[in-house]
């Protein structure tokens, strides 16, 4: 194997160098930190946190929703719960997520650089996403906020409540997106090992830089949307409210042409972190990494062109609506491609059903279900009738929550090792796996036919006639919440384990596994030089020169 | 199909709906028969090549174009046709046809207001013929809400400033439910109403008499809705103070002279015939100016009218 110029440490401990967890000691060493692997840690503590809120509050609705009238809360705290759960999960935690807990960590020990371009840039981005998440909360004091995490005007325009701190959280947790995306896009480009071209960069990295593409071009928009909000609401200067000569349906323009693009900056991560474990945990190279690279780049590209699908009965033209769903309907072309090639690359493999893989499968299929049910939104007659009913819910959460998470979680286990130099016990991460999978189906699966039946979304109250499908999701998210539970707890209890996994315990043939589990501070003795490709699972590894020279790729 | 068809949608109640039904069950097959397709692709994988030892050796197989053309084109071609089926059906909805009866609608947090040809009006209960086509003229007072007729398959967001139309032929008698669905605050999920589709037979009676509100409103109750709400209050005060029109207030049982100097004694005839044909009779001081409410109230609306002067005094 190459890479012998990196030390590895199986059961050796004298002699090993202190990893990055060691090197310095103290909170202040923490917060005040430019390593991008603590930085990484940091969001990720945060991202958990936040998502145990968010999914608090989720608890709370559904529990709300168990019977039609009040049953735990009444109808305007039932109102504040949804925003803020909406509020909170998107900007707090799968916006930020998979990018910032853990690319900031892999992404440099995947290209074998030290660290990202800008260090003290990546350090501000998380002050600044701190900062944003300290504004949204503290809305809860200042009058709860009840517009819809979409901020819809007029009513966001004149409500009272806490909508200008919470739309500043918006404003300010955007920088902190945008110079993320500034950072991976400097450092994909530029600090890469010697002999990795952009066909040898692993497919992670590929979807990083997607996705700062998006972070980069479309963030601003929200952040300008949001401040002429702010400014309509203080200053009454009219853009969007009819009384003040605005137009509302412009807000929605301005609004979707950000948060369209955003969805696909939650998305792309989650592809990229199931593009490096499916190959892993099938000892087999992807299959066809070039359309899985180019699809990265072309889904973000033509995210930009679809937003107003979710227009469609707002008001707008005939015409811009055809435009917009004839346009969204290539984008289930290249997510198609990808679903196919991650099942061909298990094809004929040897498949290690590690709880990694367990929930990288789980994502094929909840991602198979949510891209498919927005075929049904993106075609306009159908689109008519289920726009703003719980079946947009149910897509959008199999989508975000259950594919975006679980991606998430995929890439926490897999990276646990790197990570902490620790296992988890694998049979309850396994369990865990399987609770959540299943507590998943049984919330969002009904909620597609109560959608389907006119339930509308955002219901304090309902008819009679849904009350059953919404007991069946309630106990569904209790499920999901104990699965979520257990993993967390797993995973926490392996801190008790004492360091001393090896480097590479996955057999992976991306560079962070020639780094030691966990990596020194600056992540690999001396620069690595690359010698095969990033899916390389021959008995011989065939070196990417001479791939070159045979014009064949890995 | 059609139990398929029921438990997913609801029985179809309009001229559209059978089309985007069709479209719907179409995905739904579809989604339903790749999640299996690839369940058992991925399950079948898993078992059959489920890893034996860590030295094994797997093919090095980095694409296959032919396949991956094959897995392109025709998810391609699929959603191309699903594309063309959805635009038709839009469109289908979207121009009323010309003879279309128009209902002027009104959102406004928490209620719908529904205005007919004849400017009566009726709040959160809309009747229409069956098999007619009804255009509906929306606008909101305050804030976006939207109008969704779930048996109808349609949805139009009703905004303020701004008018917004939406369509249909009803199919079926019954009573349908209709829902606000852009949230529009506290009362969101509370704002909702009915269309009743009437057959001709039950149309004709409530032309004549008025929805279940008016029908079942006390007399005098609905006298004061008409008074407020059908224009009378523009000229007609009820504190005793002049308008363009006598004041209401203890003209019951009085006797009025009119310009053509005859006395006039004001009784239910009176006031019916003051409704209806206003100008044959002016009061002496006033100008002959009132508008005819010929067709624009109905019979017992007239009678509340009648109830309402008489209290009053």
């Amino acid at each position: 194997m190459a890479h012998e110029n990196v030390l590895h440490a199986e059961g050796a401990v004298a002699g090993r160098p202190a990893d990055y967890l060691e090197s310095s000691k103290g909170l202040w060493s923490w917060l005040s930190t430019v390593d991008h692997k603590r930085i990484g840690l940091m969001y990720l503590w945060s991202v958990v946190l936040f998502m145990i809120v968010g999914g608090l509050l989720a608890l709370l609705i559904r529990m709300e929703l168990l019977t039609p009238g009040p049953t735990v809360m009444d109808a305007e705290t039932y109102n504040r719960a949804f925003t803020l759960h909406g509020a909170v999960m998107v900007f707090l935690v799968i916006i930020p997520g998979i990018p910032a807990a853990l690319g900031n960590f892999v992404l440099p020990l995947l290209l074998g650089a030290k660290d990202v371009a800008f260090p003290r840039l990546n350090l501000t981005s998380y002050w600044i996403y701190v900062a944003g998440a300290l504004m949204a909360l503290s809305t809860l004091i200042l009058g709860g906020v009840d517009t819809g995490w979409t901020f819809y005007t007029p009513y966001s325009s004149t409500t009272g409540g806490g909508v200008s701190m919470m739309v500043l959280a918006a404003f300010v947790l955007g920088f902190s997106s945008i110079f993320t995306g500034v950072n991976f896009i400097a450092t994909i480009h530029k600090m890469r090992a010697p002999g990795m071209g952009w066909f040898e960069l692993p497919l992670f990295c590929w979807g990083m830089y997607a996705t700062a593409l998006i972070q980069i071009l479309a963030t601003p928009v929200l952040g300008i949307t949001l401040l002429l909000l702010v400014m309509e609401r203080v200053l009454s200067v009219g853009i969007f409210d009819p009384n003040l000569g605005g137009d509302p349906v412009l807000f929605q323009h301005f609004f979707w042409f950000y948060s369209h693009p955003a969805v696909y900056i939650m998305i792309l991560p989650a592809m990229a972190v199931i593009s490096e474990v499916i190959p892993v945990f099938s000892k087999k190279t992807i299959f066809g990494y070039k359309a899985i690279a180019f699809s990265s780049v072309a889904i973000a590209l033509l995210g930009f062109l679809v937003w107003a699908h979710h227009m469609f009965t707002a008001g707008m033209s005939l015409f811009a609506g055809a435009i917009f769903s004839f346009i969204t309907f290539f984008i289930a072309v290249p997510s198609a491609i990808k679903v196919f090639n991650w099942i061909a690359t298990m094809w004929r493999g040897s498949i290690s059903l590690a709880a990694p893989m367990i929930h990288a499968i789980n994502f094929l299929l909840i991602f198979t279900i949510g891209g498919l049910t927005g075929l049904f939104l993106a075609a306009l007659s159908t689109d008519v009738h289920l726009h703003d009913t719980y079946f947009v819910v149910a897509h959008f959460h199999y989508v975000m929550a259950g594919s975006n998470l679980i991606a998430l979680l995929a890439g926490i286990h897999y990276w646990w090792p790197k990570m902490f130099g620790r296992m988890y016990n694998e049979k309850l991460a396994t369990i865990a796996a399987t609770l959540i999978f299943i507590g998943f189906n049984a919330t969002f699966l009904p909620q597609f036919v109560m959608g389907s039946r006119g339930m509308p979304r955002r219901y304090y109250n309902y008819l009679e006639q849904f009350q059953a499908m919404h007991i069946a999701s309630t106990i569904g998210s209790w499920i999901l919440a104990v699965g979520l539970f257990l993993c967390l707890a797993v995973l926490l209890v392996s801190f008790r384990n004492k360091k001393g996994v090896v480097n590479n315990p996955w057999g992976g043939k991306t560079l962070e596994w020639q780094a030691l589990s966990p990596p020194i501070t600056h992540n690999f003795e001396g620069t690595p030089v690359l010698i095969h490709g990033p899916y390389d699972y021959r008995p011989q590894p065939v070196p990417v020169a001479v791939e070159r020279e045979q014009g064949v790729s890995h | 199909m059609n139990w398929f068809r029921d438990f997913l949608l609801g029985p179809p109640a309009a001229t559209h709906a059978a089309d985007m039904d069709g479209l719907f069950i179409f995905i739904t097959i579809l989604t339903i028969f790749f999640f299996f397709f690839n369940g058992a692709l991925i399950f079948y994988a898993a078992k059959r090549w489920k890893r034996r030892s860590e030295n094994e050796v797997t093919p090095h197989i980095t694409h296959d174009t032919r396949l991956e053309l094959l897995w392109s084109l025709i998810p391609l071609v699929v959603v191309m046709l699903i594309f063309f089926w959805g635009f038709k059906g839009y469109v289908s909805a979207w121009v009323a046809p010309n003879d279309s009866m128009e209902i002027v609608v009104t959102g406004k947090k928490w209620l719908w207001e529904f205005e007919y040809p004849d400017g009566t009006r009726a709040l959160n209960d809309l009747h229409v013929p069956v098999n007619r086509p009804v255009k509906l003229v929306m606008h909101a007072e305050d804030v976006i809400h939207s109008f969704f007729v779930p048996a109808f398959r349609l949805k139009r967001d009703v905004l303020p400033g701004r008018y917004t139309e939406l369509w249909f032929t009803a199919t079926e008698p019954g009573v349908y439910q209709v829902y606000c669905t852009e949230y529009c605050g506290k009362g969101h999920s509370d704002m909702l109403a009915r269309i009743y589709v009437d057959t001709p037979e039950e149309y004709e009676v409530f032309l004549r008499e008025g929805d279940e509100q008016v029908r079942k409103m006390p007399l005098k109750e609905l006298g004061k809705l008409v008074y407020e709400n059908k224009g009378c209050a523009t000229c007609h005060s009820i504190d005793g103070s002049r308008g363009q029109g006598p004041t209401f207030k203890g003209i019951w049982g009085k006797t009025e002279r009119g310009t053509d100097g005859k006395e006039y004694l004001v009784d239910e005839n009176y006031i019916r015939d003051s409704i209806l044909n206003p100008n044959a009779v002016v009061v002496q001081g006033y100008e002959p100016i009132m508008p005819t409410f010929q067709g624009l109230l109905r019979e017992r609306e007239i009678l509340g009218v009648i109830e309402y002067i008489k209290s009053l005094q």
